[in-house]
């Protein structure tokens, strides 16, 4: 009844190629976007911006990074902890050099200088494929994390060995630091995932979205009709690991304050942010924003449950924790293995007939 | 001999010990990968859980006791009897056969035909849920695994080798034991493999699932089986890296260090598993000892990870895997 595309008649090509050809779809999106700038910041507190919103954005952009690597270009990779880390470092090497500098400047080249360090990670990708490059990219994340730990130039030898992020501003707003603000955070993090949604949504539709899908479908045959599979893996795991460097900085600078690299870059998060990608639906960006909302919900939600409401020890929630996070990871595998997006994508094949199924 | 060389020698010694116990760990990826394609991440948690739960049934601790106290206010902790070390890991094997089945049909039943990346993520779920499930069951404190065997140092190599040498070497005596228990694990497994029915069933499936069904294998059986033998691979393991360092959380990460050891070899190749192990063990060793001074140390960490991909780039199958063949 709603949701139709009857009666929405495009007269240009332009029209006919927009990313939400259905107006509901459309109307929807422009009043996500309203909601999330424009009232989200003034009813936003602490509780809820650094144990919901301000986690999952930035999850969300790591997620979409490394669905450009899994779902569109088919190159498996564990190594999402120690690119994140790369982005980490580099926002806080940047911060302390120049701290007259834009936060956003900083984060944005933190972001490049991870794509540098992908780039060459991915370079293996020509030569090895499937569970061997999975198990290759650890060596990223093993590697990388060492190398912060035991190089003291990258904390600027502070005898903690941790990196504390100082106060930074952006266009005179506070954005790190013990004094931001819960909107400020929010809305700091906000532009930059919508910023990477709308270049991750444009360039998987473009040329280089389909060759990476090509790649993915099977490399050979994308070989044979011209696609250079050089260009096309490391363009994917540039993309990728830009996308993870930003998220990995705002991780630090934003979210944590405070972090020390195997701690909050290990492997457990490379593996959280994989569960998003798989969960959410690979090879979809609104999957990405699914599956990390998700997984950042979950335990919110279980903690609440089991501590607040059942009154159990918390050592033995954590445990319960576990327990129900990986039940329901193979429980979500095995009803729906193409993830919440495909859930999606059947309630709206489902809503255009509805309610007249014939 | 100078005394660098010596030193050097020593190590390699050591690398290989722990490189025989890498190799284990790498033996139940490779029976399972081998069988059903599945990457199973959860082997490293296989072992923890097995020798958590050969410990709890050694001391006579109750399951669930914190989840029991909790719920009910009961405080109750312990059987108070102490099962013998033999029947402990024969019920142990019991607990981990029914763990195959339980997987068999809870998990991979439902997955059959789906694409290797969703396995691959059911057995990281698996491995999230035995982690919590095995801390809930047994307790999350660090555990001591005794079961009568040997430990401290070898006194018989240390006075051969001062003889030979005029140095004696350290190797700890439960080194020796675990190697010579991987020795007879590989010849019973090959010989296994190789003479019995179910060993052939075995080899037939992993050559081909649909060929050997048409002649009436039946993939679970030989599904449960594989997982149960895997299941004993982990916990003979886990045995060997308990008694070496306590039973608690951070066995389950040996896993990890499989992985390249997995790369080096071949994911289907138990001899390359082995071979593998022991080149890991003793380049990491070796590197340590003659580089990581240089650089910080810790090299232990990645150095087997960096060694694999190097390896890869020449030889993207591994030593001993079966040629990658693709056709359009």
């Amino acid at each position: 009844m709603i949701y139709r595309e009857a009666g929405d008649f495009k007269t240009t090509y332009k029209d006919d190629s927009q990313t939400f050809p259905i107006k509901f779809d459309r109307w929807g999106y422009y009043v996500i976007l309203a909601i999330a700038f424009l009232v989200i910041p003034f009813v936003i507190n602490d509780y809820w911006a650094n144990a919901v919103f301000v986690p999952f954005l930035i999850y969300a952009i790591a997620a979409l990074g490394l669905n450009i690597l899994i779902g569109y270009c088919g190159q498996l990779s564990l190594g999402t902890g120690g690119f994140m880390a790369v982005g980490a470092y580099s926002v806080y090497k940047l911060m302390t050099a120049f701290p007259d500098v834009s936060m956003l400047v900083h984060v944005v080249i933190a972001g490049l200088i991870t794509t540098c360090v992908g780039v060459l990670f991915g370079l293996p990708s020509l030569r090895i494929k499937g569970f061997y490059l999975a198990v290759a990219t650890l060596a990223a994340q093993f590697f990388l994390v060492w190398l912060f730990n035991k190089v003291p130039w990258f904390y600027n030898y502070s005898a903690s060995g941790m990196i504390n992020s100082p106060e930074r501003t952006v266009f005179g707003m506070i954005v790190t630091g013990p004094n931001t603000s819960a909107s400020a955070k929010y809305l700091f993090c906000l532009i930059f995932l919508v910023a990477v949604a709308w270049i991750a949504r444009n360039l998987t539709r473009g040329s280089i979205g389909r060759k990476w899908m090509a790649i993915r479908d099977m490399d050979i045959a994308a070989e044979i009709i011209g696609v250079n599979p050089l260009n096309a893996k490391l363009s994917a795991f540039a993309v990728s690991s830009f996308f993870i460097g930003i998220s990995g900085a705002l991780f630090f600078s934003v979210y944590l304050g405070a972090a020390e690299v195997g701690e909050a870059f290990g492997i457990q998060k490379s593996f959280l942010i994989l569960f998003m990608v798989i969960i959410g639906g690979l090879g979809s960006i609104f999957g990405s924003f699914a599956g990390a909302a998700f997984m950042v919900l979950m335990p919110v939600f279980l903690k609440n449950v089991l501590v607040g409401w059942m009154g159990w020890p918390t050592d033995l929630a954590a445990h319960m924790e576990f327990i129900i996070v990986g039940g329901l990871i193979i429980a979500f595998l095995i009803i729906e293995p193409h993830g919440l997006a495909q859930l999606w994508r059947l309630t709206k094949e489902k809503l255009r007939l509805w309610p007249f199924p014939h | 001999m100078p005394d660098q060389l010596l030193y050097a020698m020593e190590v390699t010694v050591n690398g290989l010990m722990a490189g025989v116990l890498y190799s284990l760990v790498a033996l139940g990826f490779v029976l399972i990968f081998k069988s059903s394609g599945i990457f199973n991440y959860a082997q490293g948690v296989f072992a923890l859980f097995a020798a958590l739960t050969l410990v709890g049934i050694q001391n006579g601790q109750v399951p669930f006791a914190h989840l029991i106290n909790s719920i009910f206010g009961t405080n109750i902790h312990k059987f108070g009897w102490h099962v013998p070390s033999v029947l402990a890991i024969i019920l142990t094997i019991g607990v981990m056969v029914l763990l195959a089945i339980l997987v068999e049909r809870y998990i991979l039943r439902h997955l059959v035909n789906q694409p290797d990346i969703i396995l691959f993520m059911a057995t990281i779920g698996l491995a999230y849920f035995l982690e919590g499930f095995g801390d809930i069951m047994w307790g999350s404190d660090l555990k001591k695994l005794d079961v009568n065997l040997p430990q401290g140092i070898s006194e018989t190599i240390e006075t051969t080798t001062f003889n030979w040498f005029g140095y004696g070497f350290f190797v700890d005596k439960l080194d020796i034991v675990a190697t010579v228990i991987a020795v007879i694990l590989v010849t019973g497994l090959t010989l296994f493999s190789q003479y019995t029915k179910q060993g052939r069933a075995l080899r037939a499936v992993a050559d081909d699932h649909q060929a050997a069904l048409s002649v009436g294998i039946s993939l679970r059986y030989i599904w449960v089986l594989v997982w149960s033998i895997a299941g004993f691979v982990a916990l003979v393991a886990g045995m060997m890296w308990g008694a070496k360092s306590g039973v608690q959380f951070s066995l389950s990460l040996i896993a990890l260090k499989a992985l390249p050891v997995l790369m080096l070899g071949g994911f289907t190749s138990i001899p390359g598993a082995i071979v593998g192990g022991l080149i890991i063990g003793v380049g990491e060793k070796l590197f340590e000892f003659s580089i990581g001074p240089m650089i910080g140390g810790a090299t232990e960490n990645w150095f087997a990870y960096v060694l694999a991909l190097l390896f890869l780039v020449f030889r993207p199958q591994g030593l001993f895997g079966e040629k990658i063949i693709e056709r359009v």
